[in-house]
């Protein structure tokens, strides 16, 4: 079983909305002193990987496509075992669109060989556009799974996948080679990598590829969709806060107001 | 080129959704001079027909014994068959999971550009921009989508129903697509999580919990509050991947976006992720006892307490004042 997990770099989704700044002119968000982390969701497409390799046998590419300090996104999927590691140096531009980023994930997927499953967080928690695995599927012509939260072997070389739905669960099967855009769930929270290993990642081997390499042109980074404009939205709701010498009179305050709401519905 | 598809799951009924992403359509279709198409796919259901006939300028009724129950790969192929030849500038889908999962790949396949979670959809000269919050619901984005359509799922149950014209009724065709079934994905099995009343998204009144509840036992009590209100029980994702409830309770970024009369978050902290899946609510109130919480910032009012000494008391005065 050949696994590939996509993974993302992206800006600390944790800093306090306080503290987040955007650069309007250049339509990104202000580093400042913030940390650049794994997109959630890519961690948990590795723990699936990870889970279902250390199960079932097989091997996992990290892959990445990102600028060169990307490569710390690697090193820690290096460090929670993944077998290899594929970067697409991409230095041209911070945010290329959905559609180019899968050309560059389909072309280096291409070269990294026969494939049976790629994982791919359900989006970013930078830009969210949630849209990867499914052009990535259309890329590489094969079928996609949205929202999966577990993969097990099914019957006669067919994968079993369990996929969250609005209202509750359904379980696919599939026959890979396939894409599945994983989401959180108690079963695939990341593990945190050993002092030890996080050391030996960076002894291991990281293949980078430009673009070029790819003959992908950095010119169509934009050939899809482009941001036109950033900003931080104003908020005006001024909260009222419950006030009463008692307990009793703050609740019975509280209970007042949502009972207008409830009779004015 | 100026035509909009709206593309409505049959299953779904003539819900707030339908309704909402058929009005967003209909004033796109207005303000770029174009026809209103909806792609009802799925079993055929009349309400759904005739609620999209009165906005619509044509309605078509995809149903086909493939369909009667989604299928990703299947409905993927119907619905690219079914709007191709109307070749238009927009298609539309509302913010449900199968709706998300399918615009990408229906822009790939309509060689268009997609977007999604769109609060607003506009036209600038040749372009489609749509507005949406990115970095966690921290700062709003204007997207130009380069090709065309425009692919967008929308937060349809946020947006304004269409106004009554007295146009008269859409017609009604019914299409027959040749579908095949896929070898490749089969659908084993479906589980709906069992929860009383209306689906979530639908829901006007919903009560909360968080991380601060600590655990599954909490849910309880707030379960009778719910109960008392008539409410529907939520959760953020905190709550929900410590597995204390099903995924399905999840409100923010990544799970439903609710718009309820009112969404009362207790013990919910308020990081801006779960903001993005509340923030179409009409009034949101919170009972979380550090004064300082983010979640106070959405508030319309709010009381500063921890929630052990609250909900009880409460629910005794909502379930007598009703």
């Amino acid at each position: 079983m050949n696994i590939i997990v996509c993974i993302k770099q992206i800006l600390d989704p944790e800093i306090p909305a306080r503290d987040f700044r955007v650069d309007s002119a250049k339509r990104e968000a202000e580093r400042g002193g913030a940390n650049l982390v794994t997109n959630i969701f890519c961690e948990n497409a590795l723990e699936t990987a990870i889970q279902f390799r250390d199960a079932h046998g097989g091997k996992i590419t990290a892959l990445a496509v990102g600028p060169d300090g990307a490569e710390d996104v690697l090193r820690k999927a290096l460090a929670l075992k993944a077998d290899d590691a594929v970067l697409v140096v991409n230095e041209a531009d911070s945010n290329p669109d959905p559609l180019f980023v899968a050309q560059a994930l389909a072309a280096s997927i291409r070269k990294i060989g026969p494939f049976d499953v790629v994982l791919v967080g359900r989006e970013a928690g930078d830009w969210g556009a949630g849209q990867t695995g499914g052009l990535l599927a259309e890329e590489l012509g094969v079928p996609c799974i949205s929202f999966a939260e577990s993969l097990e072997p099914g019957a006669a070389g067919t994968l079993q996948v369990k996929r969250q739905t609005d209202t509750g669960w359904e379980l696919l099967e599939a026959t890979a080679p396939l894409v599945a855009t994983i989401t959180n769930h108690e079963k695939n929270v990341p593990r945190i990598p050993k002092t030890r290993d996080v050391m030996q990642s960076y002894r291991k081997p990281l293949t980078k590829w430009t673009l070029a390499e790819l003959s992908l042109d950095p010119a169509k980074a934009h050939a899809y969709s482009e941001v036109a404009e950033l900003f931080i939205p104003r908020k005006e709701t001024q909260c009222e806060f419950m006030a009463g010498d008692t307990l009793e009179e703050k609740i019975d305050a509280f209970a007042r107001r949502v009972t207008e709401v409830m009779r004015a519905m | 080129m100026a035509d909009v598809v709206c593309c409505l799951f049959a299953r779904g009924g003539f819900d707030r959704a339908a309704q909402g992403i058929l009005g967003a359509g209909r004033r796109l279709a207005d303000s770029l001079g174009g026809k209103l198409h909806a792609v009802a796919i799925g079993p055929a259901d009349d309400a759904v027909a005739q609620g999209a006939a009165a906005v619509a300028d044509n309605v078509l009724v995809v149903d086909h014994a493939l369909l009667a129950e989604y299928h990703p790969e299947i409905y993927l192929d119907a619905l690219a068959s079914a709007c191709k030849p109307l070749a238009a500038k927009a298609v539309l889908l509302s913010n449900d999971a199968y709706g998300q999962e399918l615009a990408a790949r229906l822009a790939h396949r309509l060689g268009g550009s997609a977007a999604g979670d769109a609060v607003d959809i506009s036209a600038a000269g040749d372009q489609l921009r749509v507005t949406r919050g990115v970095y966690g619901g921290k700062a709003t984005a204007v997207i130009a989508l380069n090709r065309s359509p425009g692919v967008v799922w929308v937060r349809a149950r946020a947006l304004e129903p269409a106004a009554a014209t007295g146009k008269p009724a859409g017609k009604i065709q019914k299409l027959s697509l040749d579908l095949k079934d896929s070898a490749r994905v089969k659908v084993v099995s479906r589980h709906v999580e069992a929860k009383e009343g209306a689906r979530l998204e639908e829901a006007r009144l919903i009560v909360s919990g968080g991380r601060g509840l600590g655990g599954p036992e909490p849910f309880k009590e707030l379960q009778a509050l719910a109960s008392a209100m008539g409410a529907q029980m939520a959760a953020s994702r905190a709550a929900c991947d410590a597995g204390w409830v099903p995924p399905s309770w999840q409100v923010g970024q990544t799970g439903k976006k609710v718009a309820p009369e009112l969404y009362m978050a207790i013990a919910i902290s308020g990081a801006s992720q779960h903001i993005m899946g509340i923030a179409d609510s009409k009034v949101i109130c919170a009972i979380n006892r550090d004064p300082d919480a983010p979640i106070f910032k959405h508030c319309r009012f709010g009381l500063v307490e921890d929630y052990q000494k609250v909900v009880g008391p409460l629910r005794e005065k909502l379930g007598h004042s009703k």
